[in-house]
């Protein structure tokens, strides 16, 4: 009764097929990651230990460790996300929450569209025109970081405002007909609902932000510095741009030395989007409709 | 039916034409156009103390513009024109500054129930919050009396931090409407209240709103011609942006009508 026909076979057959085509293009993902991973496991994990993550290089960087790199990137990071959360933050509410739908919004839009376009290099001497020559900052860590900031701006703007819009308009009506302003609103019901996304946007800005090399190479990191920096205006070291000179700008690097660079440095942001997904999930826990 | 009746008998609100009661909500010439066309198109009406007014109308009749209207809700959506006079205790409300003040004494209620991603304490503790309330203990007594007064004490005084967005449509419905009343409104707007609930928590609030009416004046906007019937003491009848008539509810069945097109409607033949 249920005998298959010549059709159901052949569709049958070529749902087979794609099925399996599908599924394997989805496993080859994971190739590169698992081989960059491994690779850099099995040839950088033996370099790496206490002194190598907490002293100084030393013997043209040949020997010793990383810390003032890792240092150095720590405080890229954070000094970046100290300029561009709330900034971006507040963007997004406004572009949300408050923002007529006029040319001049859509103009804004559209900049934000155009400045993730952007290529790092150019942010680079962008972050060099602007902070360490017009605003005389230096090369220092504030003009890297403000360097990332700007860069980092359209990623945390636009997760942003995807989980402000994400809330349902139906709860802000609500609000409103309650006799809520809008601020009202936004801060006892919009935002902390939109808690979740917004951690997404920081989580790959932090990601972005730690592995970029070009945008502070001219504005505040350096090859080597023999002192640890006391404050924004000095410059520093920082993991990436280590990577690049321990791979590519001394002779006779121990081969395993880069290899322990990068692990680090993946580890590092590896390790903070954990943490940052942990907390994510927690929250989401706590909150739903 | 009964009920109907005793209503009727018992006020000296109705709406027979001599009702004495002052007037809560006047309408002059109101219209009301979005972007893409009219929604309401020169409305009068008057609604007085403490009666129940129904509207009744099919899809598109701008029932839902004209609560909107009242709420000034057209300051949050720009493409909403408003034209004509609405008169709330007297005063002209376009011209009213405090639109926050006015919102907070008019309750509403949606048709689908929204019940806000937080405890059902706070949902309802919301509206006190937001004119400056603290006390926590007066908070105490305006959580278990608007739920009570909204049916939904005993279902919910157990777990009052439990998600209000996660109780069951009808509960959260009952919510809605304890939230509404949290504000102490004069005025109270339900715009199709039982469209995503049960028939016997639909009967639990028809109930509830009985008793209310004794201390505020509301505006029942239904989709259920027979709950107008049950409810309203004067109902009237939009369609297609034309308030086509306004009468005392049971004359819309049983009586003369000004227009045959509220008799098709009322008896089902259209809409």
């Amino acid at each position: 009764m249920f005998e298959a026909t010549e059709i159901n076979r052949k569709n049958l057959t070529r749902q087979k097929l794609f099925r399996l085509l599908l599924g394997g293009m989805t496993a080859s993902l994971i190739l590169p990651v698992a081989l960059i991973m491994g690779t850099l496991i099995i040839k950088g994990a033996p370099v790496i230990s206490f002194d190598f993550l907490f002293t100084s290089p030393t013997n043209g960087m040949t020997e010793g460790g990383i810390f003032p790199a890792l240092l150095g990137t720590i405080l890229l990071v954070l000094v970046a996300l100290l300029a561009s959360v709330p900034l971006g933050v507040a963007a997004a509410i406004y572009l949300s929450e408050y923002a007529p739908d006029n040319w001049f919004t859509r103009a804004i839009n559209l900049a934000i569209i155009n400045l993730a376009g952007v290529p790092s290099i150019v942010h680079a001497l962008f972050g060099l025109g602007a902070f360490v020559l017009f605003f005389r900052f230096g090369t220092s860590i504030l003009a890297a970081s403000l360097t990332l900031a700007v860069m980092t701006l359209p990623v945390v703007i636009v997760a942003t405002r995807e989980s402000l819009q994400a809330v349902p308009m139906a709860f802000r009506e609500a609000c409103w007909n309650m006799g809520a302003t809008r601020w009202q609103t936004i801060r006892r019901i919009v935002l902390p609902n939109a808690v979740t996304g917004i951690l997404t946007g920081v989580i790959l800005e932090v990601s972005r932000t730690a592995g970029e090399t070009a945008p502070i190479m001219f504005t505040g990191a350096v090859f080597f510095l023999p002192f640890l920096p006391q404050g924004v205006f000095d410059q520093t070291m920082a993991l990436s741009l280590h990577l690049f000179v321990v791979s590519t700008q001394v002779p006779e690097m121990p081969e395993a030395v880069p290899y322990g660079v990068a692990l680090v440095l993946i580890g590092m942001v590896l390790l903070m989007n954990s943490a940052s997904i942990a907390l994510r999930m927690y929250l989401r826990g706590k909150k739903k409709w | 039916m009964v009920d109907g009746k005793t209503v009727k008998e018992d006020a000296s609100l109705v709406t027979d034409g001599t009702n004495q009661s002052p007037i809560k909500l006047g309408v002059e010439n109101l219209s009301i156009h979005y972007e893409t066309g009219p929604a309401l198109e020169n409305v009068t009406l008057d609604i007085r103390e403490h009666e129940i007014f129904g509207i009744i109308g099919p899809a598109n009749a701008g029932k839902t513009s004209f609560l909107k209207a009242i709420n000034r809700m057209d300051m949050f959506n720009p493409e909403m024109k408003i034209d004509g006079k609405i008169t709330f205790d007297g005063t002209d409300i376009s011209k009213v500054r405090n639109v926050y003040g006015l919102r907070s004494r008019i309750g509403v209620v949606f048709p689908l129930p929204v019940g806000l991603p937080l405890s059902v304490y706070d949902n309802v503790a919301l509206a006190p919050r937001l004119a400056g309330l603290k006390n926590k203990a007066e908070l105490n007594v305006i959580v278990e009396r608007c739920l009570t007064r909204a049916a939904l004490w005993d279902e919910v005084k157990d777990r009052l931090d439990s998600l209000g967005s996660m109780l069951s449509g009808g509960q959260q419905q009952r919510l809605t409407i304890a939230r509404a009343l949290s504000q102490d409104p004069d005025l109270l707007m339900l715009d199709e209240f039982s469209i995503a609930v049960d028939p016997v928590t639909t009967m639990r609030i028809e109930d509830v709103l009985k008793e209310l009416k004794s201390e505020m004046t509301i505006i029942l906007v239904t989709n259920l011609v027979q709950q107008a019937r049950r409810l309203a003491d004067r109902t009237a009848f939009f369609l297609d942006g034309e308030c086509v008539e306004i009468s005392v509810t049971e004359d819309l069945f049983t009586g003369e009508v000004g227009d045959q097109r509220t008799r098709d409607y009322v008896e089902g033949r259209f809409g």
